[in-house]
């Protein structure tokens, strides 16, 4: 292995950590810089380009040496991302809504050459019309692409997630999504810990692929195979994805034992004796805690299930810790025309046949970014309870008389 | 004339998956030796693809990233990057790609990696359609030429890459044939020893959406340069024009019969085709008039 990690100055390696006040954006840029990717092809797109601009101030200052390269579209970052991958690079990119969509073609060709690349996506609606609002729809249509997919609630999650995908996509050679809101988390501001460079160096290990392109190996990749060797390929695609489940965790653990800080696969939020748990991505759930407070100040049994990551889809996880509660809300900040919300049909799979299995209640609740305020998601959880859950999703009620 | 002498070591080796006869596989056996094997190659889908051979067998000797149909150019700027971040910047990029995924499909990024004067090698194996699908026109075939898409002719004219690409300033863009041997191989040596940005379209022949036999393709080669229909020229920087095959020897006409793609042409037709050839060619000749009286910096 002839890679070498990035000079980095002194100064920046031994500097203690520091709280700063950041956005989402910003706490993914510090992340990238703390990861030292050595290849970070970057496009600017509303809102994920204050995360391209901080890399290219830091380019700047000298504390990020990367390879940034400023190719025509998102289409050709994700082109540059795999072959750098491949030989050997760690290799850092972000995009949002419609430059996660023209990479489409290029998610499956990365998973599939198994090229541990690591991406945060700005969830933002999906044209058209044009809308430049949150909504998971961009990140969700890509489930079956073979990205580890990620969710984060606020700043600090999207700053720690992003440097654990890397310990995560490399160990299981598979590339991971890191998703955050648009605006409710991309450009909000709060305390961010940001960690010191030893720590994250400690974390993770350069990295050093044992295959990878390289003209004293010979080897390549992309040709034509034959049917069993393909389908073999996706069995191996398959065994890193569930291998991927204990890999977060232990992600997770070290990255606690580290900094303090632990997410889990999902979070149990004021569960016990639940008779309704809301399941919610991302930034929702930091209003789903303040319904949920606020209805369990009011006597009424109920919490939150949030989910942290999408893909692999943890199903044992969510079939235990939604294990006798009667009522399940679904929040979805998505939609999938002729079925509805994305998430709430992910649940009804993973729990169904489960014995005694929760009834299900799916809400279209924030699609195109509509607020969803504490006081409409306590409305839901009443609908839910009045009634027998549908196949379908629901559209949550935008008014309140 | 001299002879040919190839490495003991052949980076193209035998048992690739070439057609009998094929014009492709004897350029990229030719300019391979000369790039030699501190090299790695990005070849999208392609005849050159096909060429290479199914997993796990290659027929080059260096490795090869074979990546989707449009992305040649950004690839190979991914990759140039990983090993330039990896201390390994001799190590050389290069891209053997179709007239499809570089007129067509790859041009988007074509133009991208050539305004960012990334550091790879770009050859354009342009055999004037796509031939792996079985003879489709791109905007790489010319006038009145009969494809799968044309049955009755192109009813328009060949896209001219070269003079695109030397109008984003890149440092090298050239014309070759394998028809001109030597003329070739000097160009690919030139390439080779420069940085940033180059490019080399070769016209292949190819024996099958021609319409040529078995051992016509390089008859085909020749006669496509001596009649003018496909200059060989190069430019450096945008602006300095070099012709290297400056005399016209041969009607168009007696490159149009060798291939079945234009049998159907009437004498009216083939007269037309000989003009847009001479206007081409008058075109170019001022450029390089007014190349050579231009400054060099």
């Amino acid at each position: 292995m002839t890679a070498t990690t990035s000079p980095v100055p002194d100064r920046t390696r031994t500097r203690p950590g520091s709280t700063r006040l950041l956005t989402g954006n910003h706490a993914a840029a510090w992340a990238a810089r703390l990861a030292r990717p050595q290849v970070a092809p970057v496009y600017p797109i509303t809102p994920q380009t204050p995360i391209l601009e901080l890399l290219t101030d830091f380019q700047a200052e000298g504390s990020f040496d990367a390879e940034i390269l400023t190719p025509e579209s998102e289409h050709s970052v994700l082109s540059a991302c795999i072959p750098a991958s491949l030989a050997g690079a760690r290799v850092f990119t972000a995009t949002a809504s419609q430059g996660l969509l023209l990479m489409h073609e290029l998610l499956h060709y990365a998973s599939g050459a198994r090229a541990p690349i690591v991406m945060v996506n700005v969830n933002r609606t999906v044209a058209s019309p044009w809308a430049f609002w949150p909504d998971q729809t961009d990140s969700l249509a890509q489930r079956d692409t073979g990205w580890i997919q990620f969710y984060c609630e606020g700043a600090q999650e999207v700053l720690d997630t992003v440097i654990q995908a890397y310990r995560i996509g490399e160990q299981v050679q598979l590339p991971v999504l890191v998703n955050q809101d648009a605006f409710y988390v991309s450009h909000a501001l709060e305390p961010v810990s940001v960690p010191a460079q030893q720590l994250v160096d400690d974390y993770l290990p350069p990295y050093a692929p044992a295959q990878r392109l390289d003209t004293a190996l010979g080897q390549s990749w992309g040709n034509v195979v034959t049917q069993d060797m393909f389908c073999r390929h996706r069995q191996d695609v398959e065994a890193a994805m569930a291998g991927a489940l204990a890999v977060a965790q232990d992600a997770d653990r070290f990255w606690s034992e580290a900094t303090g800080r632990s997410y889990g696969l999902l979070e149990r939020y004021r569960c016990d004796g639940a008779q309704v748990v809301v399941v919610a991505l991302g930034s929702m759930c930091g209003t789903a805690r303040e319904a949920v407070d606020a209805m369990r100040a009011d006597g009424v049994a109920v919490g939150l299930l949030k989910l942290r990551l999408l893909r692999p889809l943890p199903v044992q996880a969510l079939r235990v810790a939604l294990a006798g509660v009667p009522d399940v809300v679904v929040l979805d900040r998505n939609h999938s025309p002729g079925l509805g919300g994305i998430l709430h049909q992910e649940l009804r799979a993973a729990l169904y046949g489960m014995p005694h299995a929760p009834r299900i209640h799916g809400f279209l609740a924030g699609v195109g970014g509509v607020n969803v305020s504490p006081q409409s998601i306590a409305q839901m959880v009443h609908t839910a309870q009045a009634q027998e859950p549908l196949v379908q999703s629901e559209w949550m009620r935008t008014s309140h008389a | 004339m001299h002879k040919l002498e190839l490495p003991a070591t052949p980076m193209l080796c035998s048992g690739h998956a070439a057609c009998p006869g094929c014009v492709e596989a004897l350029s990229v056996r030719h300019l391979l030796a000369v790039i030699g094997p501190d090299a790695m190659a990005v070849i999208p889908p392609s005849c050159m693809a096909i060429i290479a051979g199914p997993q796990p067998y290659s027929s080059l000797r260096i490795p090869v990233y074979q990546p989707t149909l449009e992305s040649s150019a950004a690839a190979a700027s991914g990759l140039r990057r990983a090993l330039d971040a990896q201390g390994r910047r001799d190590t050389h990029v290069i891209v053997l790609a179709g007239d499809g995924g570089t007129y067509d499909i790859g041009f988007q990024c074509l133009s991208s990696a050539a305004e960012r004067n990334e550091n790879i090698l770009y050859f354009c194996l342009d055999n004037e359609g796509y031939m792996n699908t079985g003879a489709q026109k791109s905007s790489s075939t010319p006038h009145y030429a009969r494809t799968g898409s044309t049955p009755a002719g192109k009813s328009t004219r060949k896209k001219n890459l070269t003079e695109i690409m030397a109008a984003h300033q890149v440092p090298y863009a050239a014309t070759a044939s394998v028809g001109y041997m030597d003329d070739m191989l000097r160009k690919v040596e030139k390439a080779k020893a420069m940085r940033g940005f180059r490019i080399i379209t070769l016209l292949v022949p190819c024996l099958d959406g021609w319409g040529l036999p078995d051992d016509g393709g390089l008859r085909a080669a020749r006669y496509a340069v001596e009649s003018g229909a496909f200059p060989l020229y190069e430019v450096e920087d945008g602006s300095r024009y070099t012709l290297n095959h400056t005399r016209r020897t041969r009607p168009v006409a007696e490159y149009l019969a060798l291939q079945r793609r234009y049998r159907h042409l009437d004498a009216d037709t083939a007269h037309k085709l000989q003009t847009e050839v001479d206007q081409a060619w008058d075109r170019l000749e001022r450029q390089i008039s007014s190349s050579a009286a231009a400054p060099v910096h």
